[in-house]
């Protein structure tokens, strides 16, 4: 039986009203704007873009604004936005060799062409609170050097020289790129579709897969063979112009891991690795992506599933944060009917297992008698 | 006159390149040399402005098949000048103002009388600023340049 | 340079003129047999008529790769206000099209080659939008099914070849199969796959 109920506008409308106040807090203190956020939030501003799986840092600010803070929130905000625009194309894919490099380290090699670069990194520092960003806390303007034209090579083209590492990615000619946007997930599943729900996937939850195989569930032997981040140019295949047309650009995060592998009846003793490429500057996500990655190749390299980070319907299906805050907090709504019918059960089944118990416990005395 | 297919190849490439620097271009900016140009206002707007989303495509280990890994918002404008000649604009973001300045002025550059004055007044202006803005970002990174010191252990 | 035919003749208020047009290939599509008047006019170059252009206007776009028959694919000024104002990509195969646009529908290769649904998706089918010259001179056709309160009449014409043989074997696929929208001068109706079709010799 359904009952249908109704009620609770009032309710609502004033918990909303209530929201509004509490979102924008003591009036006195001067409202945030939204290119406050996007410049000195930069990297919460990245993660919403990143798992909201929109490049748009003023709408990304804006949901955080609107959710108060609470990520996740921004990046449903995010998501349900991007339903209602239309589509205008894929665009061509990015080149991260001609990266307008902002961060550059290899943990591979010391003297990679192109060199180490420290970028504006967290790496270093000493995680002491600076008391002195409380009142505002102005920074000097960064020191300059001058800068060599080198092309910076991935360092996957560097171990490609001497045939001791995987090729990149290829698939089969005929493989058509798959997009989780357009089509229900069926399993098994390219890594190209893999590698597209790791990028939006929630970046906590990959962490926590990534640690796991460090800890030696799906063990892979990883170094980070070079994180990049930096901005790339954008093209677009119009059907009204001649030549892809340019868009401009965006900062993106790489992550290339390269595993130590022993060969298997398959694949020869080499260096196999892991990708990881999200929007903005997102270096643990990146890393965690790649870590990911690998596990989820554990089958094609000829390994058995040993662990939670090598199933694919596991990690997949687990990965997105907007899902599983649906799934779980969809729990709280009303559920009376559904409880109702689950407490007659259960006093029916109390009911039963009391008359068993009483009718034992007679018999025994009876017994002793 | 006919041009020939080498030359229809540059001036591709010359447009191409112009529309960059405009897709490119801090709206800002932009807004601020169309108005000093005197670029005409009154073009007839054939499609948009109108923001979507274009699909993002890496390539699986930088090199190899593509896969789409997020959308980005862009806004795009069609325009037609009294005159004939029709403008496209494609850029990242929502700024339809932008879109609708950008598209004229692709509609102007097609105009061979036109060109050499939309090229010195608007693209190459925001050309100079995106490679001063891109050198500066490029010596500010080269300053977190590591340089190791070999250190020299035991006897010689 | 893009030819001005190519750029014009697009829906004059997009959003309205969109929506008017969907409400009437939905209502078309629920009482199969009605005619509904097209509001939203477009101008395609020709082959493309004024109504198939609106309906493609309506339902095309980045992500329905589009069929056009060979008269159509061999109009340029067609193919690229298609191209320009749907952005729609081309299917490769009518099995790969989400629509398919047929300017001479007496000429179409058979309904089998377009695509079907899965037993799963039936959804993931074409819809054929047929160019028709007329839809009350043709031969009758008695119409019966959901949406029709006991009997609808149709004479659309010209009609693909053996069209009421193959409908019935389209009907056979159910749920898979395809469904037509006819556009003509005096606007469009619509054969979803739950349609049966008998002529009036029968």
């Amino acid at each position: 039986m359904y009952v249908a109920v109704k009620g609770g506008e009032a309710a609502i409308e004033n918990a909303h009203r209530l929201l509004a106040d509490r979102r924008r807090g003591d009036r006195s203190v001067p409202a945030l704007r939204i290119d406050q956020i996007v410049e000195q939030l930069a990297l919460g501003v990245d993660r919403v873009m990143a798992e909201g799986s929109l490049y748009d840092r003023e709408l990304a600010a804006l949901a955080i604004v609107q959710s108060r803070g609470d990520l996740i929130e921004a990046i449903f905000l995010v998501r349900a936005y991007r339903t209602t625009l239309p589509r205008f194309g894929y665009t061509k894919p990015i080149d991260t060799a001609a990266m307008q490099v902002e961060r550059r380290v290899s943990a591979t090699y010391k003297d990679l062409p192109g060199g180490q670069l420290l970028g504006p990194t967290f790496d270093y520092t000493h995680r002491l609170l600076d008391p002195e960003l409380a009142n505002g806390g102005d920074a000097d303007e960064p020191a300059q050097r001058e800068a060599p034209s080198e092309r910076m090579a991935r360092v996957s083209e560097i171990l490609a020289h001497e045939g001791l590492i995987e090729a990149d990615g290829e698939l089969p000619d005929d493989h058509v790129t798959g997009d989780i946007t357009r089509e229900p997930l069926e399993f098994p599943l390219a890594r190209d579709i893999r590698l597209q729900a790791l990028s939006r996937g929630d970046e906590g939850f990959l962490l926590a897969l990534g640690y796991s195989t460090q800890r030696g569930y799906g063990r892979s032997h990883p170094f980070v063979g070079e994180v990049r981040i930096g901005e790339v140019e954008l093209e677009l295949d119009v059907p009204e112009l001649p030549f892809a047309v340019p868009l401009g650009r965006i900062r993106v995060t790489e992550c290339q891991m390269v595993n130590q592998f022993k060969g298997s009846a398959k694949v020869p003793p080499q260096f196999t690795r892991g990708y990881g490429l999200v929007f903005g500057q997102s270096e643990r996500k990146a890393m965690a992506m790649s870590l990911c990655d690998r596990a989820l190749r554990t089958r094609e390299m000829g390994g058995d599933i040993t662990a939670a980070a090598q199933d694919e319907e596991f990690v997949i299906s687990h990965a997105d944060n907007v899902q599983a805050t649906g799934f779980v907090e969809h729990l709280k709504l009303p559920h009376y009917v559904d409880f109702q019918a689950e407490l007659d059960l259960v006093r029916r089944m109390r009911a039963e297992h009391d008359a068993r118990e009483n009718a034992g416990a007679a018999e025994t005395r009876e017994a002793a008698e | 006159m006919k041009m020939d297919r080498r030359q229809e190849k540059d001036v591709e490439a010359a447009r191409r390149s112009a529309m960059a620097a405009l897709a490119a271009a801090p709206a800002d900016a932009l807004k601020r040399l169309c108005d000093e140009a005197g670029l005409p206002g009154d073009a007839q707007l054939l499609r948009g402005p109108e923001t979507g989303l274009v699909t993002v495509r890496g390539r699986i280990g930088g090199g190899g098949a593509p896969f789409n890994f997020g959308e980005a918002t862009v806004t795009r404008a069609t325009v037609r000048l009294t005159t004939g000649e029709v403008g496209h604009s494609y850029a990242l973001g929502r700024d339809r103002e932008k879109a609708r300045l950008s598209a004229i002025a692709d509609a102007l550059w097609q105009d061979p009388v036109r060109r050499s004055e939309i090229e010195e007044k608007i693209i190459e202006p925001l050309r100079v600023a995106q490679r001063e803005a891109d050198a500066r970002k490029r010596a500010e990174t080269a300053a977190t340049r590591v340089d190791f010191f070999t250190l020299v252990r035991g006897e010689d | 340079m893009v030819e001005a035919e190519t750029i014009d003749g697009s829906f004059a208020n997009p959003v309205f003129d969109a929506q008017s047009v969907f409400r009437a290939i939905m209502d078309a599509m629920a009482r199969p047999g009605t005619i509904q008047p097209i509001d939203g006019l477009a101008r395609p170059p020709a082959p493309l008529s004024p109504v198939a252009g609106a309906v493609a206007l309506t339902l095309c776009d980045h992500d329905t790769p589009l069929w056009l028959d060979p008269a159509l694919q061999a109009s340029p000024a067609a193919k690229s206000w298609l191209g320009f104002h749907t952005g729609s990509p081309w299917a490769g195969t009518p099995a790969d099209a989400h629509f398919a646009l047929v300017s001479k529908p007496a000429e179409l290769i058979a309904l089998e080659n377009f695509a079907q649904g899965t037993q799963e998706y039936p959804d993931r089918s074409t819809t054929l939008i047929l160019q028709l010259d007329s839809l009350v001179s043709g031969s009758d056709l008695l119409l019966e099914g959901p949406g029709i309160e006991k009997m609808a009449m149709a004479a659309p014409t010209p009609l693909p070849r053996h069209f009421v043989e193959q409908w019935k074997q389209n009907r056979g696929r159910f749920p898979r199969g395809v469904d037509v929208i006819l556009a003509a001068p005096e606007g469009i109706a619509c054969l979803p796959r739950t349609t049966r079709i008998k002529t009036m010799e029968a």
